[in-house]
Order: C-alpha cells, then structure tokens, then sequence
C-alpha cells in the first residue's frame, strides 16, 4: 500500500481537470464501485472550495435554459463552471432519458465548462443518491461554480437544500392561486425565487403572491430576504440576458452573505451531517438488507407478515436487536 | 448495489434537424433500461466527442439524415480517440448509401443501420456487442 498521503495517478488527473478521469470516476460512484468510495475517501479533504447552486422547480419551467444562461454568466466573469443535471429514472425499466444537455450543448467544447447529466435511479427527492459525490469530484477539479439542476419538481422535493450553499426556486404564472404560495416544502427553500418566463400573463400576480408571502415571514436568517427576479423570454437575448446577469450577481451576494453572517458554516455543517447519514445508511443498513437477502430470512419475514403471523415493526426491532449490541 | 450500468448518447451530427428517428431511438433506448444521453440537432463532431466525454458513455449512436456522414462519422471517431476515449463504442445511421459501409467501417464506425432497421435489430446488436466497461 502506497502512502496515503500522497496522491495517485487518478487524483493528479482530476486536481489538474481532466475530464475523463473525472467523469469515470463520477461513473463508479454513480454504480456503487467499491474502489471508487476509496478515492472518495481521498479526495473529500481537499474539497469545499467551490460555490454550489442548487436550482430547482417544476418540469419545464425553464431550469436547462436557465442554467445554460448563468454558465455563459459566469464564464463572463471568468469563473469555471460544473453542471449536474438530474432527470428521473424509469420505475419500471430503470431506463432514462437525460435531456437538460440539449440546452447548454453550445458550451460543450469550452473547456472551463463540464457538464454531467445523471439519472435518480430510484431516489426520491428530486436528485440521484450519487449526487453529493459528483459536487466532490468537480469541486476537487477546481471548478468555481458547481450548479446542480433537479428533476422538475412538485412541492416537496427538499433534498437539494442539503447539497447547496444557494437554492433558486424556478416558478412560472399560472402555477395556482395564492394557496400554493404559502404552504410548506419548496417554497420555503429558496434563496432566490426567479419568475421564469415572466413575458407571460400573470407574472405580476405571482411575483404580489410572492412579496406578501415573502412579508408575512417572522424572521430571515443572516437577514437575507430572498429577491424575487423576474427572467424574461429567453427569444429577447438583450433583456434575458439581462436579467440573467442580475441573477448571477444576486447569487454572489448571497454567498457572501452567508459568508459574512457565519451562515455558511451551518450550511456546510447541515450537508456534513446529511452525509454523515448516508454514509452511516450504507454502512450499516445496506449489508443488514444484503445478509438478509442473502441468506433468505427476508423471504421468510415476508411469508410471515403475510401470513399476519407478525408485524414489520415487531420484526425490525428484532433484527436490529441482534445486530446492534 | 455495484452494477456497471451501460449509457448511451444519441447525437445528430451536422445542418439537420430531422431528429424524429432520433428521439424514437432514444426512448427506446430508454424503454430497454438503458440511460440515454440525447444531445440534440446540429451538432458539430467536436461538440459531440466532448459531450460524451464529459458524459462517459459506452456507446455513440450518430444519426444524420443530409448526406454528410462520409465526414462527420469519422471525424467524431477521430475526435474520441484525440481525447484518449477510443474505448466508445461509435454507430451510425440514416440515409447511408451501400457503397458508402466500408469506407464508414474502415474509419472506425462499428455497426450501420439504415431506413427499415427494426429497432429490435438495433437493440439486438447492442446486447450482442457492447460489453460494460472494465
């Protein structure tokens, strides 16, 4: 075994930008290989350097133009950018479709620009489990900006606020009454609200519902009130461009925001305990569930609960018993 | 669990816009547990190389419908193997002449399907030669 201190021939690719290095290991981390959780391990402490930006919101609401738009933004302002964008998996076929590349294929040769498309593979949330992985990879290839694009999501797809320093909830008119402004889940995670499509009837309603929404709040952490930015059709480059400039700038004043008011290290703290997590759940959960499998006491379980010989809870508090002494 | 899963970019090289097959291709794909990269038209060869790349695909299927294929197939094999990824597996289709196959196969175009391939002869070929990476 080779000192452990210092970097292989894998890392060096990877700190030095290459892609492909890059992008296979993102590949191994994505199906679960072993020797890539142990370069994980390697890299994780030179990581945390990047901003990450979440930006979230319905299906077609715009996030793949919109992400296109700000790495052009930030490419202007000379920061390298990482985009990982996430689509559903099919439940039944465990195929997917990866579309949101379509949208930012004009920067597919900039080389201060990778963009990685990953399917959820069955995790709920709106993201894929190997997505906090992926933020370490680019992060450790330097990129500045890290953004990640979620599935389109509903209403409570909250699981991008535990991978991001900034979360961009993307909405459009017409999205409902003012009801939906005020209850739980998505519309409570946002940073930045953008009014996407906002040429469109109705965006001025939205952006009231939004503002009393917004007054109606009891306190704002760090004093950040989100800003609500209204982006228009993206056929009228001048203004969309625009617009997405103030969206850029606006994105930077958060970071420095949390920066300055200590936020940020709740933040990172919240994403290290959510890994944590995940961690403790692979290490332990999951090679329960295999010896289970294996061993075919959960098809004996199952028998038995159908049967209403016992109960799942019953039964896991059994298992766990034995396993946690 | 530790599964090498197989990914696969759909891509259409050059001035066409006919993408119907395409997207039919893709959604297959899709339909036989595949994850499917679609990159969209009007694609030059370098923006198709980088983005499976930047992707990590196994397999390239290039489809063009304008008669360009004689440069744009063998310039995106070319590419891929600039970058060190000589290891994609790149097809082709569309309206691809017979006299045009060996000199496609020649420059590194594994397989050729033309108007009236099944996709079921599509899909065979790829459970018959795409093996998951090392």
């Amino acid at each position: 075994m080779s000192n452990n201190t210092e970097d292989t021939e894998q890392i060096k690719k990877i700190k030095a930008g290459d892609v492909r290095t890059a992008s296979r290991l993102i590949r191994n981390l994505e199906d679960e290989l072993p020797e890539a959780k142990t370069t994980l391990k390697r890299i994780f402490l030179h990581t945390g350097k990047a901003h990450v930006v979440g930006i979230t919101g319905s299906p077609g609401a715009g996030k793949s133009t919109l992400v296109d738009a700000m790495i052009s933004a930030f490419r202007k302002k000379e920061k390298t950018v990482g985009v990982l964008a996430v689509d559903p998996t099919s439940p039944f076929t465990g195929g997917a479709i990866l579309g949101d590349r379509i949208r930012m294929q004009r920067h597919a040769e900039d080389a201060g620009v990778f963009v990685r498309s990953l399917a959820t593979r069955g995790a709920l949330g709106g993201l894929s489990k190997a997505v906090g992985d992926a933020v370490h990879v680019l992060d450790v290839m330097g990129k500045d900006m890290i953004l990640i694009e979620t599935v389109g999501t509903g209403q409570q797809e909250v699981e991008i606020i535990n991978h991001s320093h900034t979360v961009i909830v993307v909405l459009v008119p017409g999205m409902g009454d003012e009801i939906q402004a005020i209850k739980a889940g998505i519309m409570e995670i946002a940073d930045i609200f953008v009014i996407n499509k906002a040429d469109r009837d109705g965006s001025n309603q939205l952006a009231n519902e939004l503002m009393s929404m917004l007054n109606m709040a009891p306190a704002f952490p760090g004093g950040w009130r989100p800003p609500v930015i209204k982006i228009g059709s993206c056929f009228e480059p001048q203004t969309f461009n625009q617009s997405v400039d103030e969206l850029a700038t606006a994105i930077a004043d958060h970071y420095r925001c949390l920066e300055e008011t200590g936020l940020l290290g709740d933040r990172m703290k919240r994403k290290a305990m959510v890994e944590i997590g995940e961690a403790l759940r692979d290490a332990i959960l999951t090679p329960v569930l295999r010896e289970m499998t294996e061993s075919g006491e959960m098809d004996a379980i199952a028998e038995r609960i159908l049967k209403r010989e016992s109960d799942p809870y019953t039964i896991a508090e059994e298992v766990a018993g034995r396993y946690l002494k | 669990m530790a599964e090498k899963r197989i990914r696969i970019m759909v891509a259409k090289p050059g001035l066409d816009g006919h993408d119907r097959g395409a997207r039919i291709l893709a959604r297959a794909f899709r339909d036989a547990g595949y994850e499917v990269i679609y990159t969209g038209c009007h694609q030059t060869p370098e923006q198709i190389a980088s983005a499976a790349v930047q992707e990590d695909v196994d397999l390239v299927g290039l489809s063009c419908l304008s008669g360009a294929h004689g440069y744009l197939f063998p310039r995106v094999v070319e590419l891929l193997k600039e970058k060190g990824a000589d290891d994609i597996t790149v097809i082709g289709g569309g309206i691809i002449p017979d006299q045009d196959f060996q000199k496609l196969y020649d420059a590194g175009i594994k397989e050729i399907f033309t108007p009236g391939a099944t996709l079921d002869s599509i899909l065979d070929w790829i459970k018959n030669n795409l093996k998951p990476r090392d």
